[in-house]
C-alpha cells in the first residue's frame, strides 16, 4: 500500500526551481519569526507546538473524495492562521513539513522549498487575509466564525494547488505537450473537493476551541469587532 | 494551570488521531499524487502500468528512515506500525515546535506577580499589545 501525502516528491519539479523556492521559502520563514516573536508569549508557545502536532495527527487522516478513488487530507493553513496568527502559524506547518520530508520519507527533501512555499506561506497568507476580512463583515457569532473558517479553509487548498500548477509551469519535469490546463483543471476541482473537507474540519476545530477556551482563537483576539474608534491597533485595514 | 489542561488535552487528541483514527484514512491517491498521474494506466494496487504521465519521473526520497510513510520499520503489525509511527511524529512535532516557539518567544519584562490570571479569563483584552 502506497500513502503519499499531498506533498511534492523527488523529481517531480527540476532542482533549479526547486532551489529557487527554497530561497523563497527561507525567506518567508525568517520574516516569519521575526514577526511572529512579537505575537509569541508565554501563552502563545505551548499552544503553536500544541497546533503543530495536531496538525500532523490529522495530515495523516486521508478522506475519501466520493469520487472514485481519490483521496485528501488536512492542510491546516487556515486552522492555524485561525488559531496562532498568520506569523506563526506558518512556521507551524513548516515544521510538520520538515518533520515530514526528513523523518518520514514524505515530500521529498530538495522539494521542501516548493512545500513550504505552496503550504505554509501562500495557504496561511491567503487564508489570514480571507479571516481577517470575513470577520469584519460577518456577524460576531459561531455561525460567522465557522463560515469564515470554512471558507478561508477551502480557498486555501486551492490556492495552494494552483501554488504547485505554477511550479510546474515554472520547472515540471514531464512534458505536457502544452498540456498545462488539464493539469491545472484536475488540481483545481480534485482540491476543491478536498477544500469541502479542509473546511468542514477547520470549522470544526475552531468553534470547538472557541467554544472551550476563547481567548485561545488568534483571531478573535486580534481582529476585534470594528469598534468606533478606539487606539489604532495592529493593522492598516480600516 | 488553565493553558496546560488545554494543551494536554490537544495533544491526548492528537495522539489519538494520529495512533488509532490514522488506521482508517483512506488508502486512496491524494489530489495531487490522482493529478500526476492523469495519462497513465494504473493496476489495482495503484502501480503505473503504461502510458505518460508526471507521477512517472518521481524518483527515490533521498532519507527514507525507519519511518519512512508512516511505519515502523520491521514491525509487521500493520495498525501498530501506523499507530506508533503516528504517535513518534505527534511527540517529535510538538517538542520540537514547542521548543523551538519558547526558545524564540518574546519575554516580557518582570510580569507583576499574580497578574497572570487575567490573561486566562475569555474576553479580557488580551495583554499589552506589540
Amino acid at each position: 500500500m502506497e500513502t503519499l501525502a499531498m506533498h511534492i516528491s523527488n523529481g517531480i519539479i527540476d532542482g533549479p526551481v526547486a532551489a529557487a523556492f527554497g530561497v523563497v521559502a527561507l525567506a518567508a520563514m525568517a520574516v516569519g519569526v521575526r514577526r511572529g516573536r512579537q505575537d509569541l508569549d508565554d501563552r502563545l508557545a505551548p499552544m503553536a507546538g500544541l497546533v503543530a502536532a495536531f496538525i500532523f495527527a490529522v495530515q495523516m487522516l486521508n478522506f475519501p473524495i466520493f469520487t472514485a478513488g481519490i483521496s485528501g487530507h488536512l492542510l491546516g493553513g487556515a486552522l492555524a492562521a485561525m488559531l496562532v496568527g498568520p506569523w506563526v502559524g506558518a512556521l507551524c506547518i513548516a515544521v510538520v513539513l520538515v518533520v515530514q520530508a526528513l523523518v518520514f520519507g514524505d515530500g521529498g527533501v530538495a522539494m521542501l522549498g516548493l512545500n513550504v512555499t505552496n503550504m505554509a506561506v501562500l495557504a496561511v497568507a491567503v487564508a489570514y487575509l480571507l479571516i481577517a476580512l470575513l470577520l469584519r463583515v460577518l456577524p460576531r457569532s459561531t455561525t460567522g466564525l465557522a463560515v469564515t473558517a470554512f471558507v478561508a479553509a477551502l480557498v486555501s487548498v486551492v490556492v495552494a494547488a494552483m501554488g504547485f500548477v505554477l511550479q510546474y509551469w515554472l520547472g515540471g519535469t514531464a512534458d505536457l505537450g502544452g498540456n498545462l490546463a488539464a493539469l491545472a483543471g484536475t488540481m483545481a476541482v480534485s482540491h476543491l473537493f478536498i477544500g469541502i473537507g479542509e473546511g468542514l474540519i477547520t470549522a470544526t476545530t475552531v468553534v470547538t476551541v472557541a467554544k472551550v477556551r476563547p481567548d485561545l482563537v488568534y483571531a478573535l483576539r486580534a481582529l476585534k469587532p470594528a469598534a468606533p474608534a478606539t487606539d489604532a491597533t495592529v493593522g492598516g485595514v480600516r | 494551570m488553565r493553558k496546560w489542561s488545554f494543551v494536554v488535552g490537544g495533544l491526548l487528541v492528537a495522539l489519538l488521531l494520529a495512533g488509532v483514527v490514522s488506521n482508517f484514512a483512506s488508502p486512496h491517491p491524494d489530489g495531487l499524487d490522482s493529478s500526476l498521474r492523469e495519462g497513465c494506466t494504473l493496476d489495482t494496487d495503484g502501480e503505473i502500468t503504461g502510458g505518460s504521465c508526471p507521477a512517472q519521473q518521481e524518483q527515490e526520497h533521498e532519507i527514507g528512515g525507519p519511518l519512512a510513510d508512516y511505519g515502523i520499520a520491521g514491525l509487521d503489525n500493520e495498525f501498530l506500525s501506523t499507530g506508533l509511527s503516528g504517535v513518534l511524529g505527534v511527540l517529535l512535532t510538538f517538542v520540537l515546535a514547542g521548543g523551538a516557539f519558547r526558545l524564540v518567544r518574546r519575554r516580557d519584562a518582570a510580569p507583576e506577580t499574580g497578574g497572570s490570571r487575567d490573561a486566562d479569563r475569555p474576553g479580557t483584552p488580551a495583554t499589552s499589545q506589540g
